[in-house]
C-alpha cells in the first residue's frame, strides 16, 4: 500500500492527511518537530492573554488521529533523498515514502539586524515561541516592548502585551500601518483605534540596532533616525518567509518558498509542496505566488490529497478573501481590494461617524463591475459576496442587494441605508435598497 | 476606578461573611406565646388551641419551656421527640373523649364472654357506654358484624382479635389532624417561629449589612469595568489565569458555598431560618406581618444575584445589542414572572403561578393538589391551567420552530436566566469532548423519559381525584406503583438533586449549563423540534474560520462549535441555547445565529465545498466518500 508522508502538522499538512484518509485507503504520517498534535496557530495569541488553554487551541481531539489511521511523529525531518525517496530525522530514524508532502510553514523573517539573537528578543510564529514570550514576561519584569513591522502578527503581540501591562511601542517602516495591504483609509481606522489602547505608533521608522545589557539581554532598541528608546521585550514581526532552510542544498528546486506548479507538484517527481512553504509559479490570475494565510493552506491540503488519491487537480482557489481582528475592531475582505487604486478602478467608500465602522467597495470604472470589497466592523457574508464576485455584479447591484450580503449579529445596527444614501449622493444615482430575501441569499432563486 | 473596585471588592466580601456569620448568631427558645403565634393563626380556634397546650405540655415536661439554645443545630435535634410526645398525648386524650379506651375495651370483652362463648351485642355496648352515645355509635358503625346474631365465634381468642385490631382502627385516626407531623416543613416554621436574638430583632439592620452591602459592593466592583476593562469588546483577557474561573480554588471555595446553600435549602430548611428572618421586611412588603420561607429567601436571592450579574452582563457585553436585549429580557421574566406575580397572584386567592413555567420542567403541573388549586380558584384559575397546558403544548414548539428554542432558555426561562447572569464567568468550563455529547444524548433524554412517566401517573392521579372522586381503591395507583412515590423521586432526584444541587451548585465546575444541557426535559423536548423542524441555525461564514476554538471553548453547552464552523458547515444541534456567545467570541465574524429556512440542504448538510476552493468544486461533486469519523 502507498505510503503517503507529511511533513509539517499545520493546517496544510493535517488538511491534506485528513482528506487522503478520505479519499484512500493509503498509509500516511506525518511529521512535525514542533508539537505532538495540530494545533491552530491563529489562536496563540489567545493562550497567552488567558482566554483559552493550549488544549482549546487543538481541532480534533488526541483520540482522533488513532481511530483515523494517521500516524503523528514527533521529529526534524533534516534531509530528504529525493532519489531513494527516503527522509532522514534528527533522532536518527529514517522513513521511505512514496508520496511525500511538504507543508513546512513559516518561520519570522530575520533581517541581520545588530542584536536580533539576545535575550529577550523574538518573533511569534510557533508554540515555542509562544512559551518563550511567557517566559520573556513574566521571569523578567518587563514594562515597555517595542514591536518591529506593522502587519497582522504585530498587532497581536500587541495587544497580548497590552494584557500583561506592557505598553508597546510599535516600529512601522511605511508611511501608514499595513501599507503594504490596506488602503489609507482603513490603515488610518486601525491607527487610530491602536492608539486608543494606548500603543505607540512611530510610521517611517526602521530598526537600527538592538542593544543588550551586560547579561545578553535587551535593554532598549536604536532606530535609523538615531532614537534610542528602552525596552526589555522586542517583538520581530516583519514578515514570515518559508521554513525551508534543511532543503535548500538539495536538488529540490527553491528560490523564496518551494517551487511548485499549479498542481503543486515539485520538481522532484511524487514531492509535493502546499501552505506557507509553496511557491506557486502559476497562480490563478490576479493571485500571488506565495500565500501566507490558513486558508490557503487548507484549500491546497485538500487539492493535493485530491491528486494523490484520485485524479491530478490543479490548484484553483477562486475569489481571495481574508478576515482579521485589530484589537476590538474587526476586517473582512472579499476579491481584490488593493492598497493604491489601480488604473480604470473607482472606490466608494462609507465611514460611518464613530470612525470604526466602514465599507469599501471598489469597481470598474467604466463597466461597474465589482472587484473588492474591505469591510471594518461589518460582518459580511461570504457566500452572497463570493457570487457576487463570481458573477461579476455592477456596484449598482451590490447595492440595492446589500442587506443581503450583511453577517452582523442580530440587533445590530444596520448601515445599509446610509451607505446607499452616500452612494446616491456622490453619484447622482437612485439606487433602491432591497429587502433582505433568503432565496437570493442561498442562491435558490 | 482600581481603588474603588478593591473597595467594592471588601464592602461585597464584608456583607457575604456578616450573611455566612449571621446563620450562626440566632437564639432560639420555645414559649406558648411563640407556640399561638405560629399555631394558633388558625380559624378553627380550638385545633389551634388544642396544638399548642399538647406542645406545651411535650416542651415542659422535656423541660424546654423558656430554654434557650444558641445553636438551630442543638435546638431542631429536640424536636423529633417534642413533636412525637406531642402527639402522643393529643392521641390518649381523644381516645378518651372519642375512642376506645384500653379499660373500656376491657371492661366490653369481660362482659362479652360467656362461659367461653361470645354473646357481644347492641344491648352490651350500651351497658358499657350508658351515657355516651357517640362512642356507642361508633361501636355499633364498626363491629356490628361482630354481634351474635351475625356472627358465630368458635373461640373467644378470634374475639378478642377481631375486637383489638376494630379498635386500634379506630383510635388511629383519631386527633391526627392534629398532629404534627416531622417534615422539613413543620421544623421550619418551628424553629422560625422559635427564633429569636440579635438578627430576629434587627432585621432591617441586617438586610443592609448583608444584602445591601454586597449589592452595593458588587456594584463598586463591577460598574468601573466601564473604564478598566477598555472600550466595548470581548472581555476575556486573563479568564484561564483567574483562579476563580478556571476551578482554581476560588472556584472551588465558591462551589462549596453554593453546594452547602442547595442542600440546606431543599433538605434541612430549618438550618436557615435566620437567613429567612433577613428577609421577612421584604416578604412583609407583599402581605403584612407575613415571614418569609425559604422559596422566598431563595426568590429574592435569585432576582438579586441575577439583577447584579446582569448587570455585569451590560458592562461585559456592551458591544453587542444581541446580549443586551437578551439579558433585559430574562431579567424582566424573573423578576415580574418568577418572581412579583407569584407573590401577588395568592394575594387574589389564585394559585401561585409562574406564568412562563412549561411542562416538563413544571412538573408538578398535574399533581393534584397543583390541579385542585386551579379548580379552586374558579374561572381565573382554570384559565390558568388551561393556559400551562397551552403554553407547553402550542406555544413552546411552534415559537422553537421560527426562533430555535433560544427563544426561551436564553431570553425566559428562569434557570436559564441564572445560569446566563450568574453562571456567565463559568461558562468555558462546559465538557467539549465527544464522550461528554455522548452522556449528554443519555441523560437528558432519560430525564425526559422519567418527566413522561412521572406525569402519566400524576396525571392519572388527578384525574381521579377530580373527575372519578368516589373511584374505589387507591386512586394514585396504576400498575402496582403509586404517582405519590414516582413524583417524590422525581422531585428528589431531578428537581433537587439534579436542578439544583447538580445545575447550579456545579457552575464552578461543570459550567454554568450543566442542568440545561444534561437535566433539563423541557430543552430536550424543545431540542428535538430545533433539530429537525425549525428554521435556526448557526450559519457559518463561507471559509472564514481559522479553528481558533474560541466559539468551543466559550459555548456553555459544551457544544464543538469548531468542528463545524472549519467543514463550512452550519451549527444545528438540539442542545443549542443561542446565547450568541460563539458569535461574539468569534475574532473572524464566522458565526451568526439566525432564523432562515427549514430546508436541510441549506440548513444542516456539509457543504459540497468550503467556498473559495473552486478547483474542488467540480471533482468533489461527483465522488461520493467515506465520512470522516
Ligand atoms: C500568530 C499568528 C497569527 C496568524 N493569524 C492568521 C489569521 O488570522 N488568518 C490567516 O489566514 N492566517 C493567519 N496566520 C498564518 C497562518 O497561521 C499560516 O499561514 C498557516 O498556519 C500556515 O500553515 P502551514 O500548514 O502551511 O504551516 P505551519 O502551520 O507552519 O505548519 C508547519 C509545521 O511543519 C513543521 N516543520 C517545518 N519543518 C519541519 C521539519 N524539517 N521537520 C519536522 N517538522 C517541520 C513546523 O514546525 C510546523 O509545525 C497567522 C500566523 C501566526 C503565526
Ligand atoms: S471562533 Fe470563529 S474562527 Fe475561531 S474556530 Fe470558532 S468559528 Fe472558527
Ligand atoms: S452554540 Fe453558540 S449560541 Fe449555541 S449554546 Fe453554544 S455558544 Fe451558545
Amino acid at each position: 500500500m502507498k505510503h503517503v508522508v507529511i511533513i509539517g502538522n499545520g493546517i496544510a499538512g493535517i488538511t491534506a492527511a485528513r482528506h487522503i484518509r478520505k479519499k484512500s485507503d493509503f498509509k500516511i504520517t506525518v511529521i512535525s518537530g514542533e508539537t505532538d498534535y495540530f494545533f491552530s496557530r491563529t489562536a496563540l495569541m489567545y493562550v497567552f492573554m488567558g482566554h483559552m488553554k493550549f488544549e482549546h487551541t487543538k481541532p480534533y481531539e488526541d483520540w482522533f488521529w488513532k481511530k483515523n489511521r494517521i500516524n503523528l511523529l514527533k521529529d526534524w525531518v533534516i534531509d530528504v533523498d529525493f532519489a531513494l525517496k527516503k527522509l532522514v530525522c534528527q533522532s536518527g530514524c529514517n522513513i521511505e515514502y512514496d508520496d511525500l508532502i511538504l507543508a513546512l510553514g513559516s518561520r519570522p523573517n530575520r533581517f541581520g539586524w545588530k542584536g536580533q539573537d539576545l535575550k529577550g528578543v523574538q518573533g511569534l510564529y510557533s508554540y515555542q515561541d509562544l512559551e518563550l514570550m511567557e517566559e520573556n514576561t513574566t521571569e523578567h519584569a518587563v514594562t515597555r516592548a517595542v514591536i518591529v513591522g506593522g502587519g497582522l502578527i504585530g498587532v497581536e503581540m500587541a495587544e497580548m502585551l497590552l494584557t500583561r501591562n506592557i505598553s508597546v511601542t510599535f516600529l512601522v517602516r511605511e508611511g501608514r500601518f499595513w501599507g503594504n495591504v490596506l488602503p489609507a483609509e482603513e490603515g488610518a481606522i486601525v491607527e487610530r483605534h491602536m492608539k486608543e489602547h494606548c500603543v505607540e505608533l512611530q510610521f517611517n521608522s526602521e530598526l537600527e540596532e538592538i542593544v543588550s545589557d551586560d547579561k545578553g539581554r535587551v535593554k532598549s532598541i536604536r532606530t535609523k533616525a538615531g532614537e534610542e528608546i528602552s525596552c526589555q521585550f522586542v517583538g520581530l514581526t516583519a514578515g514570515v518567509s518559508p521554513n525551508i532552510a534543511f532543503l535548500k542544498e538539495s536538488e529540490l528546486e527553491t528560490q523564496r518558498g518551494v517551487v511548485v506548479n499549479k498542481f503543486l507538484e515539485t520538481n522532484q517527481p511524487n514531492v509535493y509542496a502546499i501552505g506557507d512553504c509553496a511557491q506557486n509559479t502559476e497562480p490563478v490570475e490576479g493571485r500571488r505566488s506565495l500565500e501566507q494565510v490558513w486558508y490557503t493552506g487548507r484549500m491546497m491540503g485538500e487539492t493535493v490529497a485530491n491528486s494523490i488519491c484520485k485524479e491530478k487537480t490543479a490548484y484553483n482557489p477562486g475569489i481571495w478573501f481574508n478576515s482579521a481582528k485589530f484589537f476590538d475592531i474587526e476586517y473582512q475582505t472579499y476579491g481584490t481590494v488593493l492598497p493604491d487604486l489601480q488604473l480604470g478602478e473607482r472606490a466608494f467608500y462609507w465611514e460611518d461617524k464613530t470612525g470604526k465602522i466602514c465599507v469599501k467597495i471598489v469597481y470598474d470604472e467604466s463597466t461597474n463591475v465589482v472587484k473588492g470589497v474591505n469591510t471594518f466592523g461589518i460582518r459580511m457574508r461570504h457566500q452572497v459576496w463570493n457570487r457576487w464576485l463570481h458573477e461579476k455584479k455592477s456596484i449598482l447591484y451590490v447595492l440595492e442587494h446589500l442587506k443581503d450580503a450583511n453577517f452582523d449579529t442580530e440587533f445590530y445596527k444596520k448601515y445599509e441605508k446610509d451607505i446607499v444614501d452616500k452612494f446616491n449622493a456622490e453619484n447622482a444615482t437612485s439606487i433602491v435598497l432591497k429587502r433582505r430575501n433568503w432565496h437570493r441569499i442561498l442562491g435558490a432563486g | 476606578m482600581k481603588s474603588i473596585r478593591n473597595i467594592g471588592l471588601g464592602l461585597f466580601l464584608s456583607g457575604f461573611s456578616i450573611f455566612i456569620a449571621s446563620l450562626f448568631i440566632g437564639k432560639y427558645s420555645i414559649s406558648e406565646e411563640r407556640l399561638s403565634n405560629l399555631y394558633d393563626s388558625t380559624e378553627e380556634i380550638d385545633k389551634g388551641d388544642t396544638i399548642v397546650a399538647s406542645l406545651t405540655k411535650a416542651a415542659s415536661e422535656m423541660g424546654l419551656i423558656n430554654k434557650e439554645f444558641s445553636s438551630q443545630f442543638t435546638f431542631s435535634s429536640t424536636l423529633a421527640e417534642l413533636f412525637k410526645k406531642s402527639n402522643e398525648s393529643i392521641a390518649t386524650q381523644f381516645i378518651l373523649d372519642e375512642g376506645i379506651t384500653e379499660e373500656e375495651m376491657k371492661g366490653l370483652i369481660q362482659i362479652s364472654i360467656e362461659s367461653n362463648s361470645v354473646v357481644y351485642s347492641e344491648s352490651l355496648v350500651s351497658v358499657i357506654f350508658p351515657e355516651n352515645k357517640t362512642k356507642q355509635k361508633l361501636l355499633i358503625d364498626n363491629t356490628s358484624w361482630m354481634f351474635v346474631e351475625n356472627k358465630e365465634y368458635e373461640n373467644t381468642a378470634d374475639f378478642k382479635n377481631d375486637l383489638g385490631n376494630k379498635v386500634n382502627e379506630i383510635n388511629g385516626k383519631l386527633g391526627q389532624e392534629y398532629f404534627i407531623w416531622d417534615n422539613k416543613y413543620s421544623r421550619f416554621d418551628f424553629v422560625k417561629a422559635s427564633l429569636f436574638g440579635p438578627v430576629h430583632d434587627n432585621k432591617g439592620l441586617f438586610l443592609l449589612l448583608t444584602f445591601g452591602l454586597c449589592i452595593i459592593g458588587s456594584l463598586m466592583y463591577i460598574l468601573p469595568g466601564v473604564v478598566l476593562m477598555g472600550g466595548p469588546g470581548i472581555k476575556n483577557d486573563g479568564i484561564y489565569h483567574d483562579a476563580s474561573t478556571n476551578r482554581g480554588w476560588i472556584g472551588i471555595l465558591a462551589f462549596g458555598f453554593l453546594f452547602f446553600f442547595y442542600i440546606l435549602l431543599y433538605f434541612y430548611p430549618w438550618l436557615i431560618v435566620n437567613w429567612t428572618s433577613i428577609v421577612d421586611p421584604i416578604k412583609g412588603l407583599f402581605v403584612e406581618g407575613a415571614v418569609a420561607s425559604q422559596w422566598f429567601l431563595y426568590g429574592l436571592l435569585y432576582c438579586v444575584a441575577m439583577i447584579v450579574m446582569g448587570i455585569r452582563m451590560f458592562v461585559k457585553y456592551r458591544n453587542n445589542r444581541y446580549q443586551i436585549i437578551r439579558t433585559s429580557s430574562v431579567l424582566f421574566f424573573q423578576i415580574v414572572f418568577a418572581f412579583l406575580l407569584v407573590e401577588i397572584l395568592p394575594l387574589f386567592d389564585l394559585p401561585a403561578m409562574d406564568l412562563k413555567n412549561a411542562w416538563p420542567l413544571d412538573f408538578d403541573m398535574f399533581f393534584d393538589w397543583n390541579v385542585k388549586g386551579h379548580l379552586d380558584a374558579g374561572t381565573v384559575g382554570i384559565f390558568m391551567f388551561v393556559w400551562g397546558i397551552v403554553f407547553s403544548v402550542i406555544v413552546i414548539p411552534v415559537m422553537v420552530y421560527f426562533y430555535g428554542k433560544r427563544w426561551y432558555c436564553s431570553w425566559v426561562c428562569g434557570c436559564g436566566g441564572l445560569a446566563e447572569t450568574l453562571g456567565d464567568p463559568y461558562r468555558q468550563l462546559s465538557d467539549k469532548r465527544l464522550i461528554a455529547w455522548k452522556i449528554e444524548r443519555w441523560m437528558i433524554y432519560s430525564v425526559l423519559v422519567f418527566a413522561v412517566i412521572m406525569t402519566i401517573f400524576t396525571g392519572y392521579h388527578s384525574y381521579n381525584e377530580v373527575i372519578n372522586p368516589d373511584m374505589v381503591g387507591s386512586k394514585d395507583v396504576l400498575f402496582g406503583l403509586s404517582a405519590y412515590n414516582i413524583r417524590e423521586w422525581y422531585g428528589f432526584l431531578i428537581g433537587s438533586i439534579f436542578a439544583g444541587v447538580i445545575g447550579t451548585g456545579f457552575y464552578p465546575i461543570l459550567g454554568n449549563r450543566a442542568w440545561c444541557r444534561f437535566g433539563c426535559p423541557l430543552a430536550a423536548y424543545m431540542g428535538l423540534v430545533q433539530r429537525f423542524k425549525s428554521r435556526f441555525r448557526i450559519t457559518t461564514n463561507g471559509g472564514q474560520c481559522i479553528s481558533c476554538g474560541n466559539c468551543s471553548t466559550y459555548c456553555e453547552q459544551g457544544i464543538d462549535v469548531r468542528a463545524y464552523a472549519q467543514k463550512g458547515q452550519n451549527i444545528v444541534r438540539s442542545s443549542c441555547v443561542g446565547c450568541g456567545v460563539c458569535s461574539a467570541v468569534c475574532p473572524r465574524g464566522v458565526l451568526k445565529l439566525e432564523n432562515g429556512t427549514n430546508d436541510n440542504w441549506s440548513r444542516v448538510e456539509e457543504p459540497v465545498i468550503i467556498i473559495g476552493n473552486d478547483g474542488m468544486l467540480e471533482v468533489t461533486r461527483n465522488a461520493p466518500e467515506v465520512a470522516e469519523q
